[in-house]
């Protein structure tokens, strides 16, 4: 069943049209990977899907009703939470603060504590880090940080915005298997990443988008073995 | 000797109502980066709302203060929500105009209501004057002091601990982030509104039983300084502002007790303008790290 599905979706920047009539699903249990270079649009439509931009065309259905004109606080709610690109977390605030405010709207106060834990057995370095600032952390403590502050909303769509990158490949692995576990934990995945072949590789299926349209579609196998797509992605 | 004590004290009772004014300007500046010219009037209709309490409902201090830090709070919510919401994507300089706009529609609103006189603030407290060697302290300077005190400490508490004040701090710091994890930024800014507006009004009510008059523009000069205050501990820091208000408190009345005070308010100015050659992101502000 389709958890999300997005339908001829535009979205503009003033007059830039950024995305350009875009279609894809994500089935409920996948991990779905949305590769493209940069500029594509693919920040766009995670935006898009999060409620910070208003489309100026198509639709968004997720758990089937329409989300694209909802407020972001809703689509939290309703179980998509993002971890943009960048990471965004809080400077100014505890590592703790930050998962905090990743359950801000939780109402089961009671289940709050178990889910520290989790992510903190998810994330050890958090976990001796959770009275720091969290501007103190490295690159790769954050984006765990920001990943952590995602799932302490209990997720059933979780938006990841390229989380490998300006990772060292060690931190870059540890991100691509902490990904498969979330999935294997019953979290479906939407995957956009510049490193396509690590990406492709995880997924169960995959998009390429280029310029605001999707250009193909197939499982992650098929895309890793298409030679277009090795030559445009994964400098083959 | 005595005289340095006895300044230290005027100044801090003075400095505290800076603070607590400072205190606004800089969480409103924190969470929209805008200068709100008009917090200075809150202050004064906060004085006003004390003034019509006290003498037609016969409120005693305390009540005046709390109804006036209530009404306060929630007149700011709806300043935001009519003037400056409308114009959250606007650019900057508009909302700081209509800032200007709505201090003076306060100001002559308020000398359209109430006329421009200045009114004698009903003395609801008896005075006392307590001597400590040669020092005199009166029991509402201490009241004072106390009052913005405990009031600041609350703040920061609210700040640090409480659900709605992480959000504040988060909304500053990065409001689409804020937004991705389902805080409305919305209600965050209003909750800002209300606590800055809040210490305004205590402020208000507080300063008309120390000075003993209020009238309509007697925002105008504590606003500025307390905006000054803000700047000079570093615009946006919490405990900037109340280190920034004690600070051009403490100068004012050092001004005054050399004998220059027809100079103080230049003096005031003067010291600012030196901390900010020397710290230009004011005295607990940070080298300014450019977003990545
Ligand atoms: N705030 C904005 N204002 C105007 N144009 C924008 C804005 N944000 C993005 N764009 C434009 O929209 C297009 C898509 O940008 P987007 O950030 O979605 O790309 P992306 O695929 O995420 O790229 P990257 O891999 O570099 O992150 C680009 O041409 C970009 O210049
Ligand atoms: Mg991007």
């Amino acid at each position: 069943m389709s958890l999300l599905k997005v339908e001829d979706l535009s979205v503009n920047y003033g007059v830039i049209q950024a995305v350009k009539g875009v279609n894809f699903e994500v089935n409920e249990g996948e991990i779905v990977s949305l590769i493209g270079a940069n500029g594509a649009g693919k920040t766009t439509i995670l935006k898009t899907i999060s409620g910070i931009l208003k489309p100026a065309g198509g639709k968004i259905y997720y758990e089937d009703r329409e989300i694209q004109s909802e407020k972001s606080e809703k689509i939290v709610l309703g179980g998509i939470s993002q971890v943009p690109e960048g990471r965004h977390i809080f400077p100014g605030l505890t590592v703790m603060e930050n998962l905090q405010m990743g359950a801000f709207l939780r109402k089961d106060k009671a289940a709050l504590k178990n889910d520290y834990d989790a992510v903190f057995s998810r994330f050890p370095v958090l976990s001796e880090r959770k009275n720091q600032d969290a501007a103190t952390l490295s690159g790769g403590e954050q984006q765990m940080l920001a990943m952590g502050r995602a799932l302490m909303a209990k997720p059933k769509l979780i938006l990841l915005d390229e989380p490998s990158m300006g990772l060292a490949p060690i931190f870059i692995n540890e991100i691509f298997d902490i990904i498969k576990e979330i999935q294997k934990q019953g979290t479906t995945v939407l995957l956009i990443e510049q490193n396509a072949s690590k990406a492709l590789s995880i997924a169960d299926r995959g998009y390429v988008l280029a310029t605001g349209n999707i250009l193909m579609t197939g499982t992650g196998e098929e895309l890793l073995a298409n030679e277009d797509v090795q030559k445009a992605y994964l400098g083959g | 000797m005595d005289t340095i004590l006895q300044q230290l004290v005027n100044g801090l009772s003075l400095g505290s109502i800076y603070a607590l004014l400072a205190l606004g300007y800089t969480m409103v500046y924190g969470i929209i980066k805008l200068i709100n010219f008009a917090h200075g009037d809150i202050y004064m209709v906060g004085a006003f709302w004390g003034y019509y309490v006290i003498n037609q409902l016969h409120f005693n201090f305390w009540l005046a203060l709390i109804s006036a830090m209530i009404f306060c709070g929630l007149f700011g919510v709806l300043v935001e929500w009519l003037a400056y919401r409308p114009l959250r994507n606007s650019p900057r300089i508009a909302a700081l105009i209509t800032a200007i706009g709505v201090s003076f529609l306060l100001e002559n609103g308020m000398a359209y209501l109430f006329t421009s006189n200045v009114r004698s603030f009903p003395q609801v407290m008896h005075v006392v004057r307590y001597h400590l060697g040669g020092v005199s302290i009166s029991n509402i300077q201490l009241l004072i002091l106390v009052v913005s005190i405990v009031l600041m400490v609350l703040l920061q508490l609210i700040v640090r601990k409480t659900k709605m004040g992480k959000a504040m701090r988060a909304v500053s710091v990065d409001p689409e982030a804020a937004q991705l994890i389902g805080i409305n930024i919305d209600h965050t800014i209003s909750f800002t509104f209300a606590l800055g507006s809040a210490l305004a009004g205590a402020a208000g009510v507080m300063i008309g039983l120390y000075y003993n008059s209020i009238d309509p523009l007697m925002g105008m000069t504590p606003g500025i300084k307390a905006f000054v205050a803000a700047v000079l501990g570093g615009i946006g820091l919490i405990p900037g502002a109340a280190i920034g208000g004690f600070v051009i408190g403490l100068l004012e009345t050092i001004m005054q007790a050399l004998g220059f005070s027809a100079f103080k308010d230049a003096a005031v100015y003067a010291v600012l303008i030196i901390i900010l050659l020397i710290k230009p992101a004011g005295i607990l502000g940070k080298k300014i790290k450019e977003k990545v």
